[in-house]
């Protein structure tokens, strides 16, 4: 009986409920701060669930926010998996939200046909903006972390020019208020909505759909399978035939593709025009940075960015109702986020420690070793 | 595979938890209650610039209706990002609220999209002058600073007490309120005095006090001896000034920020909401729901001076300052850049 | 009067003066991270560390009065913050990137929270580390200004160059961290114990991380404000790399990039007639570009972000 407990604890399903639980460490950690702070911990995170689900219009929202971290978190699978560190999501996304943005306002596209182009358009832009980091890092030597941080700050510096200026809205430009914003897109720009009221657009399924086809791309075409074989072991890559330095490239192409359609998705599903605050968040709200977690907690696999991005959607949707209700300081909020990224990767180890404990057992119990207990590849 | 169980099995349990608790949506009282206002600001209540000046004057209108059980709001803080603000705006409109602020000029495209939604619920938006009743929307108050004014008898003051004839600006980025009020204070400068350099510096954010500390020692060391400066950096420059031992000025705007310096700042223009929303709310009750515009000004005292009396020098600048606040107020002097 | 003309000496002395100041909260940050790299550890939770520290040495510094005691408080919090990362990427071998950007929104978030909480409004300070004339020195004609009229922090990132250098190529502890950072299982054979060196490294690199967030607001600017870094934590890791994993190509980046920065804010002042926004964009394309000429091929440290796992 007690072994047959043992083996069930033991038991390869059970590792799936980890981040669960790592989720669950952070909350507990969390209420205790709330209760330092004179709030109801309980209220809260019942404000932050009702916050992230509770209705139509919350669940919306919640897809809405997990659009551009699935998107962004798409292209972050395809770089790392090719052992390509790129943190310029936000600076790619800004591009191609600019260029989408200056496509729609310019060209008076004949129906939905002017709306692809502006979407191919932006992602294009969020390529080219990846790609150079790519290029710099392939055939110069220049680290990918290095010139991704830079072109970050460059790409908030010409969203602030451009919005300010050549792209800003002529009313704005002409009233008092002189807010950095471009002029709304015509009709044909705009995204259905699929739920009205709620912002809920066809965003979700551009997404989806891309899930879908960057998850054949990675694992059933060659080009998939030399990135991957390029971030496995690049040396081998090289003897193996495959150019290593045009694989490295290509996945920071990819990767700031998806991230500059996330950017022209961003205005044409939700506001049909671009907005900052002057602030270098002030139009990615950070997703550039989430979406690297969000990819990460999906395994790096494109099909599980999917629940990944549900569920970051759903914490920043959440915790935002959660300040409302509660008046915490919104940075509880951030310190929250930021305590289940760490507890959820801390969580691995466990998986491998139960892996292991699996495998002594095995061997305690069974005189042939398991052949099933193949270590994962670590990833990052 | 696994990874799918394990997601399907979170979403499953939020599915139960989600039946669990939908159950008792809470819903405030209505009717003779409290007048409710909730307001969703883009940086922190303490910013010591636009947020706070909402925040605190929400508290001075508190305590002029007589306390939480005549007037209660509540605050969404730090919502930067549009469509974080776009979920609060919305969220507190279904909540009931009597009235909604949305204060940052940022959130207007949401704005005039939620409003249509809750016809029984009155909105303010600022800093802008769209209230959208050219589109159709009834229910949006617009309000806004002429921080122009304040600009300019900033500029007069500058010039009046500048012995270099040399002044320095530090900005965020050049849109906005920043940019209204700085070229106020240009053209307060160049009224007064014409031979007079104007320096200006953006350091590119709202958030970076150390380049703001840099652009005020720049600045200084270019010759400038009275500062200006607006966003929520600027404290870096105000830090900056100070350490030059009196030989450097500093106006300020926005809220007051005497106490950061008190031997060097001048006078700061201060920002008192309370004007528009009492307005506003009155309109509110009346049920008249939107459709107008508002602004604070000098003449409507929503805009002030605030001199900072124990400065030793303020006597060369203030009667210049009052004549100047009189100028606006009775149309004499047209501040708008 | 006019304003001095821009290629004065006093404006140049002005933008190295400027340069040198700013350059210094990055040499911390920028050291303690390439230690960490050097060692196998990349921490991305760079610029949490550095707002925890400067928050905190703020704080301590407006209560008590005493800068040194801002500024070792800043360093004990440094050590928390590397301690927790080092359980979490070393002993947890958790993945580095992802874990440092959750040490990274939680500096931020809490530094935030204490602030507001302990605080409440922005304060200035006067009891900072203030600029000190170094006697004799100081009165050098320019070089004067520009080196010896610093603050004492100022000073102590500039030192800790050589030192860094010192230590990684001259001790035995170096020699272990390096072996540790590119061959890990020879190390371990060879006695050396790789957790424990890089417990250390991390620890330290939280450390100096923190003192680079007091070297701006007790040293600096004698103020704090929510995200008052801005960035320069990340600015500090790209460092690490554009200075090749070695103290001097560090210190040659952190100037590189200061030294622009303050270029590109005199240029605003005497009116170049380019959109404020394009000048701002220097520091960070010339970094790009220098790097893009001057490099060979440096190569990382081999087992930059592998987890060491006994076999």
């Amino acid at each position: 009986m007690k072994n047959h407990l043992a083996r069930l604890l033991r038991a390869k399903q059970l590792d799936s409920f980890l981040p669960i639980v790592a989720v669950l460490a952070a909350f507990l950690l969390g209420a205790g701060m709330l209760l330092l702070m004179g709030a109801n911990p309980i209220i809260a995170y019942r404000a932050m669930f009702i916050g992230a689900f509770g209705n139509q219009n919350a669940l919306a929202e919640t897809i809405v926010k997990a659009v551009p971290l699935l998107l962004i978190g798409l292209g972050i699978c395809i770089s790392f998996r090719a052992k390509v560190m790129n943190i310029g999501a936000e600076g790619q996304m800004i591009v191609g939200g600019l260029i989408s943005v200056a496509f729609g306002l310019a060209v008076d596209g004949p129906g939905w046909l002017g709306l692809l182009l502006g979407l191919l358009i932006g992602f294009l832009g969020g390529a080219v903006w990846g790609a150079i980091p790519g290029i710099l890092k392939a055939y110069f030597n220049v680290n990918e972390i290095l010139s991704t941080v830079m072109m970050n700050a460059i790409a908030v510096q010409l969203m602030n020019y451009l919005l300010g200026g050549p792209l800003m809205d002529p009313q704005q430009a002409q009233s008092l208020g002189k807010l950095p914003e471009t002029a709304r897109l015509p009709e044909a720009y705009h995204l259905m909505r699929l739920l009205p009221p709620t912002r809920l657009h066809a965003g979700v399924w551009v997404a989806l759909v891309l899930a879908l086809v960057v998850y054949v791309l990675l694992f059933h075409t060659t080009l998939g399978y030399r990135i991957r074989a390029v971030g496995f072991n690049p040396s081998a890559s090289r003897y193996g035939g495959i150019r290593v330095q045009q694989q490295v490239v290509i996945a920071l192409f990819l990767s700031g593709a998806f991230a500059g359609l996330a950017g022209a998705i961003q205005i044409y599903g939700l506001n049909y025009r671009m907005i900052t605050d002057g602030s270098p968040t002030g139009f990615t709200g950070g997703a550039g940075f989430n979406g690297i977690v969000t990819a990460l907690f999906g395994g790096l696999h494109p099909l599980g960015a999917i629940p990944a991005s549900f569920f970051f959607g759903a914490l920043l949707v959440g915790a935002n109702a959660m300040q409302r209700v509660t008046q915490v300081p919104s940075s509880f909020v951030t310190v929250l986020n930021g305590m289940v990224v760490v507890f959820v990767v801390s969580a691995a180890i466990w998986k491998d420690l139960r892996e292991r404990q699996r495998r002594m057992a095995a061997v305690t119990q069974d005189p042939k070793p398991s052949i099933e207990a193949s270590p994962t590849p670590s990833t990052g | 595979m696994s990874r799918f169980i394990k997601w399907f099995s979170l979403l499953a349990l939020l599915a139960l938890m989600l039946g669990a608790c939908t159950g008792g949506q809470q819903q405030a009282a209505e009717g003779g209650k409290p007048f409710r206002v909730a307001v969703v600001m883009p940086s922190s209540i303490s910013d010591l610039a636009f947020s706070q000046s909402m925040y605190d004057a929400l508290v001075g209108i508190q305590q002029e209706m007589g306390g939480p059980e005549k007037f209660e709001f509540v605050y969404s803080e730090n919502m930067f990002k549009v469509d974080d603000a776009a979920a609060a705006i919305r969220d507190y409109a279904a909540q009931g609220y009597d009235l909604v602020i949305a204060h940052g000029s940022q959130y207007g495209t949401s704005l005039r999209e939620i409003a249509p939604n809750f016809p029984n619920t009155a909105f303010a938006h600022g800093t802008t002058n769209r209230t959208f009743v050219e589109e159709g929307v009834k229910n949006v108050y617009a309000y806004e600073a002429a921080s122009n004014e304040g600009g300019y008898v900033n500029g007069v003051m500058a010039a009046k007490l500048t012995k270099s004839k040399i002044v320095g600006i530090v900005g965020p980025i050049d849109v906005g309120d920043a940019k209204l009020y700085i070229e106020g204070f240009e053209k307060g400068v160049r009224e007064t005095d014409p031979s007079i350099q104007i320096l200006k510096v953006f350091t590119g954010s709202f958030g970076d006090v150390a380049l703001a500390r840099e652009a005020a020692d720049a600045h200084i060391a270019a010759g400038a001896d009275v500062l200006i400066g607006t966003g929520q950096m600027v404290v870096g420059a105000i830090a900056a000034v100070s350490e030059q031992g009196g030989k450097v000025l500093w106006i300020g705007t926005q809220s007051n920020q005497t106490k950061l310096a008190p031997e060097v700042i001048v006078a700061n223009q201060v920002y008192d909401w309370k004007v528009v929303l009492r307005e506003i709310i009155a309109k509110v009750k009346n049920k008249q729901f939107g459709g107008e515009s508002l602004l604070i000004t000098l003449k409507n005292g929503g805009l002030r001076i605030e001199f900072n009396e124990n400065f030793s020098r303020l006597g060369e600048a203030k009667p210049a300052a009052e004549a100047a606040i009189q100028g606006i107020i009775n149309g004499t002097i047209n501040a708008v850049p | 009067m006019e304003t001095t003309p821009l290629f004065s000496l006093a404006v140049v002395t002005g933008i190295l003066t400027a340069g040198i100041r700013l350059a210094s909260p990055y040499l911390f940050a920028a050291i303690g991270e390439m230690f960490s790299q050097r060692s196998g550890v990349l921490n991305l939770g760079v610029e949490g560390q550095m707002l925890m520290g400067a928050f905190t040495a703020f704080y301590v510094t407006l209560r008590t009065g005493n800068p040194w005691l801002g500024l070792l408080a800043a360093m004990l919090v440094g050590v928390l913050m590397g301690l927790a990362m080092a359980v979490v990427s070393i002993t947890w071998r958790a993945v580095q990137g992802i874990s440092g950007i959750g040490f990274y929104i939680v500096g931020m978030g809490l530094s935030e929270l204490l602030f507001k909480a302990l605080l409440g409004e922005v304060k200035v300070i006067n009891t900072g580390f203030n600029a000190i004339h170094i006697p004799l020195l100081a009165n050098l004609p320019v070089l004067g200004e520009i080196f010896f009229r610093q603050n004492i922090m100022t000073y102590m990132a500039f030192a800790l160059v050589p030192l860094a250098w010192f230590v990684l190529y001259k001790t035995t502890l170096g020699l272990k961290i390096r072996a540790v950072g590119e061959n890990p299982h020879a190390a371990d054979t060879l006695g050396v114990n790789v957790a424990q060196i890089r417990y250390l490294t991390v620890t330290m690199g939280g450390v100096l991380s923190a003192i680079g967030g007091a070297a701006l607001s007790i040293a600096n600017l004698n103020v704090f404000q929510e995200n008052m870094t801005a960035g320069m934590g990340f600015i500090a890791v790209a460092l690490v790399y554009f200075g090749g994993w070695k103290p001097f190509g560090v210190l040659f980046g952190a100037l590189l990039f200061s030294m622009v920065m303050a270029l590109q804010i005199f240029l605003q002042v005497y009116r170049f007639p380019i959109p404020s926004e394009f000048l701002i964009m220097m520091p960070y394309i010339l970094t790009i570009v220098v790097l893009v000429l001057t490099v060979g091929r440096v190569r990382s440290p081999s087992a930059l972000t592998r987890p060491f796992v006994r076999e």
